[in-house]
């Protein structure tokens, strides 16, 4: 076993001629003869997914390092999981330097794909579709990579999450773009996550757009440096629909950007229209906790150079009249939640807010004091680490 | 002829007699310590060795039959369990845990449905291990009952549980075993813990000089066959470190979800109670935490028991039907918590 190994890694680092193609078309036995080169994969191998409809009855796994997964495209190659039985996720990646690629996922009972522990994953030109549209029942993630460093998501689409469509837990060096998300609660959200930057992708339809947030009782806490740049982030309407009891369910409808707890977060050069609650969201996690290495405060966090339209307009908030009334029509771009230090703001909109004046953390939104905000302007600080994902995970792309 | 050499004629013709059918015995049950150690995968159980009659799951030489005292639940599946040791080679015991095993030693399990004569043998899950780590492999029985094949991409069989379930049966597929096998990216075994094996069996192990080394540590686990009436605690404890703790603990497959449930763990938060769900979807059944204590049906962990559904369901494999005895115990050990 040692020297196969060996012979592999030599294989796998000498040139990628030395790499085979495992070609598996969908029909009759697709499952299993695609379980099996999964399997029987060796690094640098590549398992090209032909054009057509695979239905699986039970969730696919994938073990083996530097192995592309790559389909006839996101449009003709399809992973169809209505009728699963088995299995918490449709795909299961636990292994480093993997790139999945021009495939879609439909249906999947639990998460859609679930990458663990995958170091240096990509990926690319993926569709995930939940294809009955947004139902508490459909699975909660779309794409998921969780603990992992290195995390490049370029090109992809995600419709009816009923948590999250691309969600990025307690990772590191990571990078969102191009992609669309919506009809998911949350289109994109960060997660307990470092060093991570979510740039020009379009995030419409969903409940909250792009959401950062920072979660006590976690393996990974204190996310942060994070950037979300020149997203387009509009119409973000569609109702709650996630099962109760997540945290993602406490999401208001029509949230463009939402920021909850983390250590610097930069939210620059967006555009951000037509969401009904709020255009930016700034506020500290807001249930009781137990866990002394956690700050439920949101700090350092940015606002400038957006493009703000008209948000805030039909708030899904307590009181909603009374403070529309109060406001002349529509809330203020930024809501702060009045706790720790206030986001900073540069530009005419961007530094319109309003804050709820919380007394406490966890106090309930029936604490809350309204008053307008004018956000103040910071001098820039250089972050500590430039975020997103390597540039070696940029480099598979062809 | 005077009786005592008729006896001793009859004697010796016994023995000789005996003495070969031992020596065809010996020769069919000898396990193949070269297929186990080896570098391939072996397309059938038969290649290992392993059993003198695969049917009637005879074990072979040095392979020794074992019990938990808290054992995984299956569908309700007969489960019937093995270690293979090489020649010369011992099981080291240091405390509680993992009993620690020698290169070229298997670990077999065995899983059947019904009773007697209607017994069918559906899978055998091996874990062999060999020089650069373990390696898990699963084997489906033909329906001849003669032998097993490997079944690298598992399989799904249409049977009825003990319960009376018509159930779509799951032999997991060789990543699947290191999804529960797996800690830090590595397989390993999991029942064959001092804590979860009787006094009687080590003691056996022990003066056969199969195993060394002190096995006293922390509490035992309790034997299930008390679950109806033993104290909830330790039953529920117990269940739930070898039914989930493979995944919820750190370094395993749950790890990001924060909810550790080893039998060793002693925090309240870690154990789900009073604690918020994570990842958990449709899978929180409308509930805030995974224990609230006091109130069973409002407990993440309980509705997720008690489910079969993808997506909702826990364990996330190993099962297609429900475990009403573990679900009664633990709903038993929660309803025993003081609320805060």
């Amino acid at each position: 076993m040692k020297h196969l190994a060996l012979a592999a890694a030599l294989l796998a680092s000498a040139a990628p001629l030395a790499a085979e193609t495992h070609r598996v078309a969908p029909g009759e036995g697709a499952g299993t003869r695609l379980q099996e080169a999964l399997i029987l994969a060796v690094p640098g191998d590549v398992v090209e997914l032909g054009a057509g409809r695979f239905v699986l009855a039970d969730g696919l796994s994938l073990d083996v390092d530097g192995v592309t997964v790559r389909g006839a495209g996101m449009a003709l190659t399809v992973l169809d999981f209505t009728n699963q039985q088995g299995a918490g996720e449709g795909l299961l990646v636990t292994s480093d330097n993997v790139t999945l690629r021009d495939f879609a996922v439909e249906n999947a009972k639990g998460d859609a794909i679930k990458s663990k522990g995958a170091d240096n994953i990509v990926y690319y030109r993926i569709r995930v579709t939940w294809t009955g549209g947004p139902l508490a029942t459909n699975g909660a993630y779309g794409i998921y990579p969780v603990e992992s460093t290195g995390v490049l998501i370029d090109g992809c689409m995600v419709s009816g999450a009923s948590d999250a469509g691309i969600y990025v837990g307690q990772s590191r060096d990571i990078t969102v773009r191009y992609s669309v998300a919506e009809y998911n609660v949350a289109g994109i959200e960060i997660e307990n996550s470092r060093n991570a930057i979510v740039h020009d992708n379009l995030a419409t339809r969903n409940t909250g757009g792009i959401l950062v947030f920072d979660l006590p009782g976690l393996p990974v806490m204190n996310g942060g440096n994070v950037v979300v740049s020149d997203n387009v982030v509009v119409d973000n309407d569609t109702p709650n629909f996630a099962p109760p009891g997540n945290i993602v369910a406490g999401v208001r409808r029509g949230t463009g950007i939402m920021v909850m707890a983390n250590d610097d977060v930069r939210i620059f050069g967006n555009r951000i229209d037509r969401n009904p609650t709020t255009a930016v969201m700034v506020i500290s996690y807001p249930n009781a906790f137990d866990d002394a290495g956690y700050n439920p405060t949101p700090r350092k966090v940015m606002i400038a150079g957006n493009a703000i339209g008209r948000n805030g307009y039909d708030p899904q908030i307590d009181g909603a009249p009374a403070l529309l009334a109060a406001f002349g029509g529509s809330l203020p771009p930024v809501l702060w939640d009045g706790l720790g230090n206030a986001p900073n703001a540069s530009g005419k909109q961007d530094a319109r807010a309003w804050t709820l004046n919380l007394p406490m953390q966890a106090a309930g939104f029936d604490k809350a004091n309204p008053a307008p905000l004018q956000l103040e302007p910071r001098p820039p600080t250089p972050a500590s680490v430039l975020p997103g994902a390597p540039a070696a995970l940029e480099a598979r792309l062809q | 002829m005077k009786r005592g050499p008729a006896l001793l004629i009859a004697a010796a013709a016994l023995l000789s007699g005996t003495i070969a059918a031992r020596a065809t015995v010996i020769a069919e049950s000898r396990v193949n310590d070269a297929v186990v150690a080896g570098a391939g995968m072996p397309r059938a159980l038969s290649e290992f060795g392993f059993f003198a009659d695969g049917a009637r799951q005879v074990p072979g030489e040095r392979v020794t039959p074992y019990a938990l005292g808290t054992p995984l639940w299956s569908d309700g599946a007969d489960k019937l369990r093995f270690i293979y040791l090489p020649e010369g080679t011992q099981l080291i015991a240091d405390g509680e845990g993992l009993l620690q095993f020698p290169v070229g030693a298997a670990i077999i399990k065995t899983f059947a449905f019904g009773d007697g004569a209607e017994r069918r043998l559906i899978e055998t899950r091996v874990l062999l291990h060999r020089a650069d780590g373990w390696v898990a492999l699963p084997y489906r029985w033909n329906d001849e009952q003669t032998d097993a094949t490997l079944a690298l991409a598992g399989g799904r069989i249409d049977l009825v549980t003990p319960a009376g379930e018509a159930i779509s049966y799951a032999i997991p597929n060789k990543n699947q075993c290191k999804s529960c096998h797996g800690k830090d990216g590595q397989v390993i075994p999991i029942g064959p813990k001092a804590r979860n094996l009787s006094a009687e069996w080590l003691g056996q192990m022990q003066r056969k000089g199969w195993l060394v080394g002190a096995t006293a540590g922390g509490d035992r686990l309790p034997d299930w066959r008390t679950h109806a009436t033993g104290p909830a605690a330790p039953l529920a404890r117990a269940y739930l470190d070898v039914n989930c703790a493979h995944c919820h603990q750190p370094g395993g497959g749950a790890s990001n979800s924060g909810l550790d449930l080893r039998w060793e763990q002693d925090g309240a938060h870690a154990l789900g109670i009073l604690k918020r769900p994570v990842a958990a979807g449709r899978g929180a059944g409308g509930h805030d935490f995974s224990i609230l204590p006091g109130a069973p049906d409002k407990s993440i962990l309980l509705y997720r028991m008690d489910s079969a559904e993808p997506g909702i369901a826990m364990p996330e494999l190993g099962k297609a039907s429900v475990d009403r005895e573990g679900g009664a115990v633990v709903r038993r050990w929660i309803l025993e918590m003081k609320p805060e």
